[in-house]
């Protein structure tokens, strides 16, 4: 062997400590993705006829009624969540960090939510919504009014659900903002304390612009995650009614499975891919410009 | 400038005192030094003043105000923080300008003020930079020009200089003495460095053990050791004890007579010494010379030499065991395990069974 193989020969051998990954990576990431992004150009059912149609599923879904009322749904679901979820949990992450017993039992209780499946979760939900003797409905009664039929009003339904979710999602970005708290040095808040400033000023001058990062990172996970809504729409609402509560994941699941289009399904999930895509990138450029001096 | 006055403070956490039953006097315009080693309360006792620590149990009055009670931004005091503690995310004009801005003092007013202050401390051309982008020296400066912005009533220092390195430590030290002509303000300075107390403080306040030790000049702390700690504590390299048995010597003077009964006379009177089961005679390194075999006071024999260029430190041990250092011309050529002679010829101090120290009556 020469002196000059030696290397190119160590070079390939360092490469097999990334196989392992790079060989999942490409089977179960990368591969799918090209492979959905081809189907999306077919007409194709799950019996195997693939016919190449070109873009003709991306003109249909912009002329489908019903696909773009989910993506309609699905923005509005995402505009009520994501918001509610980045600050409800910082709130309570700002409430609960404090090395306090009761604190620790709080962080707790507000994280069990997420370790439940969704399953449970819309069937908790559902004893709390149904207008027949649900939680709320017993509480109007109480108060002596007629019950609301949350998950049959087709104005009411998304917020229902986005309720749901909410309550479901909180425990996560809880304990993200929590962990970006505690990094941030007690002698910045001293400082802040003997340059007179008050609960208020310390919070927006001091505490956001320290955890900026992590607020970034919670809304962009919640984007992404809230724009796939599948769950809880297919489990408490099926959709309904009329398609009010239907987003674009159920819409998939519904051209996909049921109808076995999966050409045209693959075609409204590369729309969501990009959504999503454009939505996060967004994001992180805007921050990322914000915070470039850092 | 204020005045500020300790009363009786005392400060626990959960079941562990830290401090106990702390008064202290500092006038208008002084700077005064807490000197003690790590764990005595001397950085509590500064935050206590600082409002960041509460107060268990007495006062604090700056100037004519009580002001325990008070938050820390009532106070009238400013702050340099040992890691600096600037706000990452604000330029360095914003950090300075921070503190006025939450006192509601006028925009042209504080742009003067942060000039001024930048100018004192050659810091202009980092105003629009980032804390982030600044070397530990400069950050240091930028601490302490948000404190002088506040024009406060009391300057606080926690242990400001020991993040730098060496020859900045150095440098920084001047400019704090510098600066301190220059504001004409009260000060207190944290700080476990005894050679930045010596050199930057009217007084020091020397701590351990959840007490003051010690309040005096930094001469009267040196020559004046009110007890073993103390005596120990500040001197490079440290006060040898050695015991000894008192007699009566020339004049009525105390002689301190060691194990093989060489004595050393003494400037104490032997009456004038409390009574006391065992004696320990306290010598610093200045005090001790190395002289030929035999015409010292005691022959020992060298343990070490440590070669410091323009002097050089023997570090003897006797033939009874104790163990001293002296000191020696830079040219010494003492070598380990050389037998040599001891002589005293300088002050000594005494300290009785309580590790209290007893000195010759001051010249009057």
């Amino acid at each position: 062997m020469s002196a000059a193989a030696a290397p190119r020969a160590g070079s390939w051998r360092n490469a097999l400590f990334v196989a392992p990954y790079l060989a999942v990576y490409l089977a179960l990431l990368l591969y799918p993705l090209l492979a959905g992004a081809w189907l999306s150009l077919h007409k194709a059912d799950l019996f195997g006829g693939e016919v190449f149609v070109g873009i003709e599923n991306f003109q249909r879904l912009t002329r489908d009624t019903v696909f773009l009322q989910a993506v309609r749904n699905t923005f509005y679901f995402v505009l009520l969540t994501v918001p509610a979820l980045a600050t409800i949990s910082l709130g309570l992450a700002l409430a609960l960090n404090r090395p306090t017993r009761a604190a620790a039992v709080f962080r707790g209780v507000f994280f069990s939510s997420s370790v439940l499946s969704v399953t449970i979760v819309t069937l908790i939900w559902r004893l709390v919504l149904i207008p027949d003797g649900g939680l709320i409905a017993n509480l109007l009664h109480l108060a002596g009014r007629p019950p609301i039929p949350l998950l049959s009003h087709p104005d009411l339904v998304l917020p229902a659900i986005a309720l749901t979710t909410v309550w479901w999602c909180l425990g996560l970005p809880m304990m993200l903002y929590l962990a970006a708290l505690q990094q941030v040095p007690a002698e910045l808040y001293e400082a802040a304390a003997l340059d007179n400033a008050g609960r208020w000023k310390t919070l927006t001058h001091v505490t956001l612009p320290s955890i900026r990062r992590t607020i970034v990172l919670v809304v962009i996970i919640q984007c992404v995650l809230q724009f796939q809504l599948f769950g809880q729409a297919q489990l408490l609402t099926q959709g309904g009614p009329n398609g009010a509560s239907r987003p674009i994941v159920l819409f998939l699941y519904e051209v996909g499975f049921r109808r076995w289009d999966i050409g045209y399904a693959a075609a409204a999930s590369e729309i969501l891919f990009a959504v999503i895509l454009i939505a996060t990138l967004a994001q992180y450029l805007t921050s990322r410009g914000k915070g470039a001096e850092r | 400038m204020a005045r500020v006055r300790l009363d009786r403070l005392s400060k626990r956490f959960g079941a562990v005192p830290v401090l106990d039953d702390i008064s202290l006097d500092i006038a208008a315009g002084e700077f005064v030094a807490f000197l003690g080693p790590s764990g005595c309360g001397k950085s509590t006792l500064l935050r206590m003043i600082a409002g960041l620590e509460s107060v268990d149990a007495g006062q604090i009055h700056i100037g004519d105000r009580r002001v325990d009670q008070l938050p820390p931004g009532g106070r009238g005091v400013a702050m340099v923080f040992q890691h600096y503690a600037l706000y990452p995310h604000m330029t360095i004009f914003e950090n300075m300008a921070f503190g006025l801005r939450n006192a509601k003092v006028a925009k042209a007013e504080i742009e003067a003020r942060v000039a001024e202050a930048a100018r004192i401390l050659e810091i202009e051309r980092f105003l629009p930079s980032k804390p982030g982008q600044l070397s530990g020296g400069q950050r240091q400066r930028v601490a302490i020009g948000r404190a002088i912005v506040k024009k406060p009533d009391l300057f606080l220092f926690d242990e400001p200089l020991s993040n730098l390195d060496a020859a900045l430590r150095l440098r920084t030290r001047l400019e704090l003495a510098q600066l301190r002509r220059r504001l004409d303000a009260t000060m207190i300075l944290v700080t476990h460095d005894q050679v930045e107390a010596m050199t930057l403080a009217d007084r020091i306040v020397v701590m351990s053990d959840r007490r003051i030790q010690q309040i005096g000049t930094p001469m009267e702390i040196y020559a004046r050791p009110a007890n073993r700690f103390v005596a120990t504590f500040v001197g490079s390299p440290p006060m040898a004890f050695l015991d000894v048995t008192l007699n009566v010597g020339a004049d009525g003077l105390a002689r301190a007579a060691l194990a093989d009964g060489a004595g050393v006379q003494t400037a104490m009177p032997l009456a004038d010494l409390p009574s006391s089961p065992t004696w320990r005679l306290g010598v610093r390194p200045e005090a001790a010379k190395v002289v030929a075999p035999g015409t010292g006071l005691v022959d020992a024999k060298i343990a070490f030499v440590e070669r410091l260029g323009d002097r050089t430190l023997v570090h003897l041990r006797l033939a009874d065991g104790g163990a001293l250092t002296a000191e020696d011309a830079g040219t010494s050529r003492a070598a380990m395990d050389d037998i040599v002679g001891l002589a005293i010829d300088g002050p000594v101090h005494l300290f009785d069974a309580e590790d209290n120290a007893h000195h010759p009556r001051a010249p009057t």
